[in-house]
């Protein structure tokens, strides 16, 4: 099987709050102290194609799509043995809404790589959550589509595929080639390079393209082109303060605690 | 004047969330037509014609159930039909997946979790979260239609119009455009867990777990407290990749958006991704060793404590408080 999987360079979501910062005339976050890591739901997203590998026959190719500094997400996907690797340097402008043309890049990168049975991207990018990127990239690609996949089996030369849904979750039989987002689960939790082969993998071959290479103008992927603009952004004010229940001993508190949660709860009529 | 079109998914029922998506439409003030997939039973017609202008029962033979690719053929097919300007859905995961495909279809542009919708000059406009709950972002969809996922139970629902909308039974022709993939993919096993009677979006009250619980056990110990409570459980994404709990009790950015009167958090540090989940929690409360623990600054009242201390006194007391 011909695996593709997508990946995102983003600001580390786990910075806290009080050290996250925005430039609101550029509509976009500083990236002040914080690391540009891959986004987790891509993690999961090769995490879950390893494992498929593991499983049955294949190869798997790893895209991304960013400023020169993406090659880092790259180079840890090929650190976990990823067969090829491809950057497209262009900077998505300051911002992750802009998937109308995130999925047009994508679709003309992976028409150029070759084909591919299974492609793969996160539910969503940690950074933005827009969460379009599968389905627009489907529709790019005139192919079908899962979301919020969890786990996948070969079977009868498509897959079977395990998805999280509102109220527990489905197995849904799919042919190939098929376009599909992976949403976190204990079994896809991503593993971690080795050192030394976070090492090797700076000797290891890398495609980097830019979006000309791939038959695009500058208009294809400017602004203009896009199907959003983000009109503001800002950080919302805090809420207020904590009461902190005291007492001289755990009776004491647990007591006081219980009936300030009791008084809630008649309240809303339980 | 925008033409806006509701979609439902197959099997949908007018329950909070429907009628927090209808509140949402009707406060644009244009024209709303809800188009319902599937087979539809009289009672779920006459409550949606109590919403729309007109309702149309789209009709085609093979979509007994959600099936991806089906359902997104019978949409795009009546949305090439009418034309409109906005097309709006709710926030389960049906709606969620094919939202961007339908935009994809439809030529326009596509976003989710809105929080809140406005029309500005010739575009909606989007109010949502970002960056993990740490900002918010107002964007402006260019391309039309906009079609937009909402975070349904943040609106909320508008009464019954006076007088009911038309209803219209419509037989669906698939183009073979729109066909082409309907047989790609098939839903084979639909396995439901629920956590009660109770869908956690609707719960009253909520008892969630962190990763400081440690282990699968102390969810034991939590439930008994929870059902001391009338609660229902949930949890952080810590403690469901863990393992220790089902995924569709995570709480949060990529999990369950909750709106209970009250929501204790229990050993369970507040990460901005986990309060995007419960930013309509009436009254938040929290046990934590740590008092710097972010949760605390969404709370009204809360306790620094080990869990292990206070749980069991907890449960007691409000057994008798509660009887
Ligand atoms: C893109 C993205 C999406 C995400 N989506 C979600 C989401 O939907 N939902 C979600 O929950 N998270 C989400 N996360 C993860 C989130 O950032 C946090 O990592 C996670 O919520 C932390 O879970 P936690 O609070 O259980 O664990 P921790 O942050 O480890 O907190 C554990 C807490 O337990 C306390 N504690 C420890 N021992 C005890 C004790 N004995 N008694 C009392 N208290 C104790 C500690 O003081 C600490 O505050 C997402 C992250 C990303 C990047
Ligand atoms: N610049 C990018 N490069 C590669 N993949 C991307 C990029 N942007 C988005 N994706 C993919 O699309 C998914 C969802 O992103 P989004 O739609 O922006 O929330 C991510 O998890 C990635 O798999």
């Amino acid at each position: 099987m011909q695996i593709l999987v997508c990946l995102k360079q983003i600001l580390d979501p786990e910075v806290p709050p009080r050290d996250f910062q925005i430039d609101r005339g550029r509509r976009a976050a500083i990236q002040g102290s914080a690391n540009l890591v891959t986004n987790i739901f891509c993690e999961n997203a090769l995490e879950t194609a390893l494992q498929l590998r593991e499983r049955s026959e294949g190869e798997i190719s790893a895209l991304s799509i960013g400023p020169a500094s993406a090659e880092d997400v790259l180079r840890k996907a090929i650190a976990l043995k990823v067969d090829h690797a491809c950057l497209v340097e262009q900077e998505v402008a300051g911002s992750g809404s802009h998937s109308a043309i995130t999925a047009r890049l994508l679709a003309a990168a992976i028409r150029k790589l070759g084909t591919f049975d299974l492609i793969l991207l996160g539910r969503e990018a940690g950074d933005w959550g827009a969460g379009q990127t599968g389905g627009l990239l489907a529709e790019e690609l005139g192919l079908p589509f899962v979301g919020f996949v969890d786990h996948i089996e070969a079977a009868d030369g498509g897959v079977v595929l395990r998805r999280q849904t509102d109220t527990g979750w489905e197995k849904v039989r799919a042919e190939l080639p098929l376009v599909a987002t992976i949403t976190n689960s204990e079994e896809n939790v991503p593993r971690i390079p080795k050192t030394r082969d976070i090492m090797k993998s700076h000797r290891k071959p890398l495609t980097t393209w830019k979006p000309s290479d791939l038959g695009l103008s500058e208009e294809d992927v400017s602004s203009a082109a896009d199907a959003l603009e983000v009109v503001d952004l800002y950080i919302p004010e805090k809420t207020g303060e904590c009461e902190f229940i005291q007492g001289e001993s755990i009776e004491e508190k647990a007591n006081a605690f219980a009936a300030r949660i009791a008084a809630v709860v008649q309240r809303a009529g339980v | 004047m925008k033409n806006v079109v509701v979609c439902l998914m197959p099997g949908a029922k007018f329950d909070r969330a429907t009628g927090g998506l209808f509140g949402a439409a009707r406060r644009l003030d244009a024209p709303l037509t809800a188009v319902i997939p599937g087979p539809a039973d009289d009672e779920l017609v006459a409550t949606i014609a109590q919403q729309a202008d007109t309702v149309i029962c789209a009709d085609a033979s093979e979509l007994t159930a959600y099936q991806p690719e089906l359902t997104l053929a019978v949409l795009q097919t009546v949305c090439e039909q009418l034309q409109p300007d906005i097309v709006l859905l709710s926030g389960d995961t049906y709606s969620q997946e094919l939202t961007p495909r339908l935009a994809g279809r439809l030529g326009g542009s596509s976003i989710g979790d809105a929080q809140g919708l406005a029309i500005e000059g010739d575009h909606l406009r989007v109010t949502r979260s970002v960056y993990g709950g740490k900002a918010m972002a107002v964007v402006e969809l260019r391309r039309s239609p906009a079609v937009v996922w909402v975070r349904a139970r943040s609106f909320d629902p508008e009464p019954a119009r006076e007088t009911p909308g038309t209803v219209e039974t419509r037989a669906v022709e698939l183009s073979e455009a729109a066909r082409r993939h309907v047989n790609a993919t098939e839903i084979i096993e639909r396995h439901v867990e629920t956590t009660g009677d109770v869908r956690l979006e609707d719960a009253t009250v909520i008892v969630s777990g962190g990763r400081g619980l440690g282990g699968p056990e102390p969810f034991e110990e939590l439930k008994q407290l929870a059902s001391t409570m009338g609660a229902q459980m949930a949890a952080s994404r810590a403690a469901c990749d863990a393992g220790w709990v089902p995924p569709h009790w995570q709480v949060g950015q990529t999990g369950k958006k909750v709106a209970p009167e009250l929501y204790l958090a229990i050993a369970l540090s507040g990460a901005s991704q986990h309060l995007m989940g419960i930013a309509d929690a009436k009254v938040i409360t929290a046990i934590n060793t740590d008092e710097d623990a972010p949760i605390f600054r969404h709370c009204q009242f809360g306790i620094v404590e080990d869990y292990r201390n206070i749980v069991g006194p907890l449960r007691e007391k409000l057994a008798s408080l509660l009887s």
